[in-house]
């Protein structure tokens, strides 16, 4: 289990800072993409193990560094769940093109999924190596999202994205820590 | 009593019988009328109904004969248990034509007839069973013509549901009307997955590339389960929620409410289609 890495701030207001990278590059799956987690020290560290305040509004920030890989199901690109609509480098969207999608932050027991625009293919400094920087090319995406009572909520990725694995399934799409994770509402 | 070598001994065989008959007298109604109202999948569907009475008349009929060893088992342990020290064989026992012919020609009987019932159930009265029936489905229930069409797409992890009378908007919430016939086309866009659900008694196969029919009548207003009943991957058991079975009124307003919720979402859906191949759209894969 990737260790737990706890929003910063407290209840009522919280804010966390995700990024999605192309290749982890490191650790036992270094081709892997992945999420990784920035702690309250300012740290990015490799985790999905996501601990927030119960009762909240929970801004979150995704520093999206990898390009498109398409929606299977074209249905995700339209973000749900979010407190207002989110934002694709300060443009609110109220549906991504599919073909742009490159993954999706989806918790779906508590009804959130937004769909992360992906990097052009051919755009310039292109992050090779996590964690990744804001002077690489990337797109942040931002939204809030409202926690309720007190639970564990899995959260995953609906872009088939596993790039090698068959059908873009498998490997870091069925894993912790890459793909998938636990949102901690405590 | 009667006379074996030498001993006078009780009929065994009537006693034991008798205890049966007294036993089923007492238990088969109870299962029949206490226990079967219980029985699962429950009456919230015509298809669920038939599967209860299903599970009902077979457990009707399995109590005798689960009674019947109970009661043999039970009388052997209390009255041919050895009370003193003496260690010696009891009489031996040979072959019992009669008894073995009865034995095979009651079971055998048991048997075809419950499968004779079971496919006469499954085609005509549960118009297969609420089970998916593949692409052509053979068992129509009456009114299948008119029946709502609703796609059932599985995904890893979550159930998504396409309504094609409807712009073919898709949400992830469902709602039946109740009354109605209901044509559920499950497929799935990546592996296989199963859609069950379960108040309802339908159970379907969702794979990928085949569009896999299942009938299901709603009969009761309420809240069904949805699950997952097919391995499929790392949060398999997640792939859970619940549906509501809702007036026709209540209905139609939820679908206008769903669509238009969807409506931005709609021209990327694309058209309806009846399969879908979980072919990458770029890199992956």
């Amino acid at each position: 289990m990737p260790p737990a890495v706890a929003a910063s701030g407290s209840a009522p207001n919280a804010s966390l800072t995700l990024q999605t990278v192309a290749s982890i590059g490191f650790g036992p799956h270094p081709d892997w993409v992945s999420y990784l987690v920035k702690n309250p020290q300012g740290k990015w560290v490799h985790s999905t193990n996501l601990v927030v305040p119960a009762h909240s509004l929970i801004r979150i920030t995704i520093y999206q560094y990898d390009t498109a890989t398409g929606l299977r199901n074209p249905f995700w690109g339209r973000p749900v769940g979010t407190v207002g609509e989110p934002s694709v480098n300060g443009k609110p969207f109220a549906e991504l093109n599919p073909d742009l999608a490159s993954h999706t932050f989806a918790i779906p027991e508590l009804g959130v999924s937004v769909p992360l625009k992906g990097v052009a293919d051919n755009a310039k400094n292109q992050c090779s190596v996590a964690p990744c920087t804001l002077a690489e090319a990337h797109t942040t995406v931002t939204f809030t999202i409202r926690t309720g009572k007190r639970g564990v909520f899995r959260w995953q990725c609906f872009v088939p994205c596993a790039a090698g694995f068959i059908l873009g399934f498998g490997g870091p799409m069925q894993s912790f820590g890459y793909m998938d994770g636990l949102l901690h509402v405590v | 009593m009667i006379e074996v070598a030498g001993h006078r001994v009780p009929r065994h065989g009537v006693r034991i019988v008798s205890i049966w008959v007294v036993l089923c007298a007492i238990v088969v109604p109870l299962v029949v009328f206490v226990l079967g109202s219980h029985l699962p999948p429950g009456r919230m569907s015509a298809e669920a109904s038939a599967q209860t009475d299903a599970n009902t008349v077979l457990t009707a009929l399995l109590a005798p004969i689960i009674l019947l060893v109970g009661v043999h088992f039970v009388y052997s342990l209390v009255v041919f248990r050895v009370r003193d020290d003496a260690l010696e064989d009891g009489p031996p026992i040979r072959g019992h034509g009669p008894t073995q012919m009865a034995w095979v020609l009651l079971t055998a009987v048991i048997v075809v007839a419950l499968a004779v019932w079971g496919s006469y159930t499954l085609v005509q009265s549960a118009h297969g069973a609420a089970g998916g029936q593949g692409p052509s489905p053979s068992d129509l229930p009456k009114g299948s013509k008119a029946a709502l069409p609703i796609q059932v797409i599985g995904q890893q992890w979550a159930w998504t549901f396409r309504f094609p009378t409807y712009s073919a908007f898709e949400t992830r919430e469902l709602e039946l009307p109740v009354g109605k016939v209901i044509a559920f086309h499950v497929t799935s866009l990546d592996v296989t997955h199963s859609f069950w659900a379960y108040e309802l008694g339908v159970k379907a196969d969702a794979v990928p590339g085949v569009d896999n029919v299942a009938y299901v009548t709603p009969r009761k207003l309420g809240v069904f389960s949805v699950r997952c009943s097919e391995l499929c991957g790392l949060w398999h058991g997640h792939m859970a929620m619940h549906g509501r079975v809702v007036s026709a009124a209540d209905f139609d307003s939820w679908v206008a409410q769903q669509k238009a919720a969807d409506a931005k979402n709609l021209p990327d859906l694309g058209p309806y289609q009846r399969v879908y191949f979980p072919e990458p759209k770029h890199r992956a894969g």
